[in-house]
């Protein structure tokens, strides 16, 4: 009983396939709904800038090859799930016969490094703000000051990220503006370059973190809030131990359990909006490949990049999921009781 | 120790709940004392204040609740002024709980050495062998398994947590145990069996308790002494014999009435109605709205505690008047 | 049995309640932020009145123009414009109810769905929840700008109808789950197993006995989902995406970062649409924290968090 059961793992990674499989449908099937075909749509688009892309008849050549146009819209799908499960997008259009795999993947290591450290970052912060904000024994000087660090909760990122810029590289000048390492820096593992990228790392991080972690923090303080009043709560103080251990043990311990739940459930909207920063920020992550392809029409960047954001959600859910069985020894049992 | 010690006493108990609309008297002059490996029951329906004249006596009222006035003293020293570290000390070494509701009372995502090693370490410097074997002897003691040490809350029956709950009250051997309700949310059969595991552990080890509760069937059979209560204040106290067998409340009267009984069918005399608000408490007796026996005289004044007998306490005019 | 009423009248609590500012509705920050809401659908709905919206369009007006305050500003065109000839004022007249109205189609058909499939889930139970909860919630977790821009990238959205269409497909999750396990928990209350067990039909039920009770759940999800989908409309329109044909927010910010305004110090074209949504985030964000502390009165006056 508790940790990880198969049958646990077996439902979360079936939901795993349904999230991404539900995605990747939807793309498909949207623009099909309207009246036309959307890739003959595509396809006209490109015949009209026949003039200055290179390769044009090829490029339109293989799309009406690989979507095959005239199939039963079945067919087309089927075909299409094929190249989602393969991780096949087929040439980029602005660097034909690039596959658009190849101009994502450098991008990737960016994306997932920001994500990672300002997700980590903002749900750290957030719940730890947002605990004290719910416990009693918080000292009044920080019970006032708290709530100040949730001003900038309802910005989203990337606007945050436009004043930032504007403050900091515009106006007082001490951080980069934009890209994720200045151009005079080579590239290398060592100590000028790491700094290079950290500075450059700075702003992009805030404007993620700033304005995320304030939903966290609301939610773990009407957490907290009900721990406070649960009669274990109580027990343990009456137990004697030191407010730090009833806190952490007793307190974070048992309100984070739904908090991490909710992290999950937002981990989607923090993959968008730092989508947009790393846009506003032209930081080499796929949000900026992903802006660019939009500006030069790169169909196939386009989907490889949206539809790996809706993967990587949906593994960093499946990572929460797995995760909290270790650290909630009830979640396991009531399923194996349910069932 | 002497046997008349007084290991706790409550003096003159003022708790307050400051509400926007006005305070809650939740506990009004209350005076109890508990001797040493006595048992007294503290009795009166839900919203008397008896779980508010425990948390005062644990100095674990919840704001907006606040002890306005009185003093608690456990073997002599008054411990409502002391700070968080002082009382740190005092709480499970002198004054522990069994709580109402075992079913909340444990932490779900901790197991069940942690939780009772915890009260240990909390006021021991302790080896985790010595402390390992302590624990199994508790839960031994307690007649729980061994394999109860390593489970989780959620794998126990409703009766194993309220003993694990009585292992972890005696774990540091204190003055004075507070049981709230602690066998109200089983049922009848785990009832008696947790009741009888409570006695077990009291006579071994000559502890003092408070038990609370409603159920005047289940207090006759386990305390010593009884004290009731009604709307904050403290209306009888006696030896459970002489409560029993000659209440002098009428409050109390009605309570004990309210017993059923398979030898006669009597009709139930109600004891229901509404109490009044104790925002805004009325001159004069505070049971004058449901008072069979009430009369002008009664709305004057709340009446003192006169001594009806050996240890026996009541505040009702009509007592006075004989 | 008899039940002594020997209370005051004046005291009881009942009396009490009917005291019209004890309202839990009237919780400050609820009220704040319904105040800014207010005022910004004034702005959007009174400013046609007052400037002419046509300078909202490309090359309706001089380029380039700093507002009135600062040099080389002019009256005619009081908070400037910008590099294609739209004067500022007038794109915010025109920008700020098209934001709006995004947000609100989309939350209230999400709304929608999500009472209707919530209360099919919650009354029917077992496959039928199953099922729904599973999509719901596969849905929750979905990046809606990924989906947004795979299908932004094959048609353009022609008006912010068609958006918001596609913006309530994100919207009604939330709503679902809410409604669903607000269902399974009224249910068991006594005075809904008394209406169940009379026979009342079960659209009474729901809309009678049930949606009261979830209101304050349900206004703040809503609110919510407004802010959701004004923000990923929003983003859609920032990275140039959008309907094209109607100004929006979203589309200034676009054209403002597209022509390097920052860069070229032109601040009264980038900040005010930024500032407007900044305005209408706050003002929905106070309203979905006010009202789930009316939901949740626990929530209420404690620490600084509170009022």
């Amino acid at each position: 009983m508790g940790g990880l059961t198969k049958e646990y793992v077996l439902q979360r990674v079936l939901m795993w396939f349904l999230t991404i499989w539900i995605g990747v449908t939807l793309t498909f099937a949207i623009p099909r709904m309207g009246k036309g075909d959307p890739v003959s749509v595509i396809v006209s688009r490109m015949m009209q800038r026949q003039g200055y892309v290179e390769n044009a008849n090829e490029i339109i050549e293989s799309y009406k090859r690989r979507f095959g146009l005239n199939d039963p819209i079945m067919v087309q799908y089927i075909r299409y799930l094929g190249n989602v499960v393969r991780f096949d997008y087929g040439y980029s259009l602005t660097r034909f016969p690039t596959p658009a795999g190849e101009i994502v993947r450098p991008a990737l290591p960016w994306t997932l490094g920001l994500l990672i450290v300002a997700s980590t970052l903002s749900f750290g912060v957030g719940v730890t703000v947002g605990a004290l904000m719910g416990w009693r024994k918080t000292p009044a000087w920080l019970q006032n000051i708290l709530p100040a660090s949730l001003t900038f909760t309802s910005i989203p990122y990337f606007m945050f990220g436009i004043l930032l810029i504007f403050v900091f590289a515009f106006w007082l000048k001490i951080l980069p503006a934009t890209g994720g390492y200045s151009r005079d820096v080579d590239p290398a593992f060592n100590w000028t370059f790491i700094s290079d990228v950290l500075q450059h790392a700075i702003l992009p991080l805030f404007s993620i973190v700033v304005t995320s972690m304030g939903g966290w923090a609301l939610g773990m303080r009407g957490l907290m809030i009900g721990v406070n009043n649960e009669d274990y709560f109580l027990l343990a103080q009456a137990k004697g131990l030191s407010p730090t251990r009833v806190f952490f043990r007793y307190g974070i311990r048992n309100a984070i359990l739904p908090a991490l739940t909710a992290f999950a459930l937002g981990l989607g909207g923090l993959i968008s909006g730092s989508t947009l920063v790393e846009w506003i920020f032209a930081y080499p992550g796929t949000g900026y490949v992903l802006y660019r392809s939009i500006t030069a029409l790169d169909y196939s960047v386009m989907q490889n990049i949206c539809n790996l954001m809706i993967i990587i959600t949906a593994t960093g859910v499946l990572a929460l999921d797995l995760l909290n069985p270790l650290i909630d020894p009830r979640i396991t049992f009531k399923k194996s009781a349910a069932s | 120790m002497a046997a008349n010690e007084k290991i706790l006493e409550v003096l003159d108990l003022h708790v307050q709940y400051f509400t926007p609309r006005g305070a809650v008297k939740a506990a009004n002059a209350v005076n109890l004392y508990v001797k040493a490996g006595e048992i007294v029951g503290l009795v009166g329906e839900s919203g008397c204040g008896k779980t508010t004249v425990a948390m005062a006596i644990l100095q674990m009222v919840q704001p907006p609740g606040r002890i306005v006035k009185g003093e608690i003293r456990i073997n002599g020293h008054n411990i409502v002024n002391l700070s968080e570290a002082e009382l740190r000390k005092v709480r499970w070494r002198e004054l522990a709980l069994i709580p109402q509701g075992a079913m909340n009372s444990l932490n779900p995502v901790l197991r069940i050495r942690e939780q009772m090693g915890d009260a240990i370490q909390a006021h021991e410097a302790i080896s985790a062998r010595d402390l390992k074997a302590r624990v199994l002897s508790l839960l031994n003691d307690v007649g729980l398994p061994e394999r109860v040490y390593n489970m989780y809350p959620h794998e126990l029956s409703g009766g194993m947590k309220q003993r694990v709950c009585i292992a972890m009250a005696v774990a540091l051997n204190p003055a004075i145990i507070i049981a709230d309700e602690p066998t109200s949310a089983l049922d009848v059969v785990v009832q008696r069996v947790v009741a009888q595991t409570l006695l077990d552990v009291k006579k071994r080890l000559g502890v003092s308790m408070i038990m609370i509760g409603h159920d005047m069937g289940l207090q006759a059979q386990m305390v010593d002494r009884v004290a009731v209560m009604y709307a904050g204040n403290m209306v009888e106290v006696g030896p459970v014999e002489s409560i029993f067998a000659q209440p002098l409340h009428p409050y109390t009267q009605l309570l004990i009435e309210s017993i059923p009984s398979i030898r006669e069918r009597k009709p139930l005399k109600v004891t229901e109605g509404l109490t009044h608000d104790l925002r805004n408490p009325p001159t004069g007796c505070c049971f004058q709205f449901r008072c069979p026996r009430v009369e002008p005289r009664c709305l004057q004044a709340q009446p003192a505690m006169i001594e009806a007998g050996p240890e026996h306490l009541v505040s009702c005019i009509h007592y006075q008047a004989r | 049995m008899t039940v002594e009423e020997t209370v005051d009248p004046k005291e009881s609590p009942a009396t009490r309640r009917v005291n019209v500012w004890d309202s839990p509705w009237l919780n400050t920050k609820f009220l704040v932020g319904g105040s800014i809401i207010v005022v910004v659908i004034l702005f959007g709905l009174l400013g046609p009145f007052f400037w002419n919206t046509e300078l909202a369009y490309t090359a309706s007006s001089p380029t380039n123009l700093p507002p009135m305050w600062m040099a080389k500003g002019s009256p005619e065109h009081p908070l400037g414009t910008e590099s294609n000839g739209r004067d500022m004022l007038a794109s915010l007249i025109v920008g700020i109810p098209a934001s709006l109205r995004v947000g609100v189609l989309a939350a209230t058909l999400g709304m929608g769905i999500g009472v209707l499939l919530g209360s099919l889930a919650g009354y029917l139970g077992g496959w039928w929840d199953h099922v729904i909860r599973t999509i719901s919630d596969s849905v929750l977790i979905i990046p809606s700008l990924a989906v947004l821009i795979a299908i932004a990238s094959y048609v353009q959205f022609p008006d912010t109808t068609m958006l918001a269409l596609v913006l309530a497909m994100f919207a009604w999750p939330g709503p679902t789950r809410l409604v669903r396990s607000q269902v399974l928990t009224l249910r068991e209350r006594g005075y809904i197993r008394m209406a169940l067990l009379s026979n009342v039909p079960p659209l009474e039920i729901m809309f009678v006995e049930m949606v009261p009770n979830m209101l304050p759940w349900l206004a703040a999800s809503f609110t919510g989902n407004i802010s959701g989908a004004i923000l990923g409309a929003t983003g859609l329109e920032a990275l140039g995406l959008g309907p094209t044909r109607v100004p929006s927010l979203g589309m200034i910010i676009n054209y403002a970062m597209t022509s390097s305004a920052l860069v070229r110090g032109m601040v009264w074209w980038w900040l005010p649409p930024i500032l407007a949504l900044i305005i209408i985030f706050t003002g929905f964000f106070l309203m979905t924290v006010g009202l789930d502390e009316i939901a949740n009165p626990r929530l209420r006056g404690y620490g600084n968090g509170g009022k």
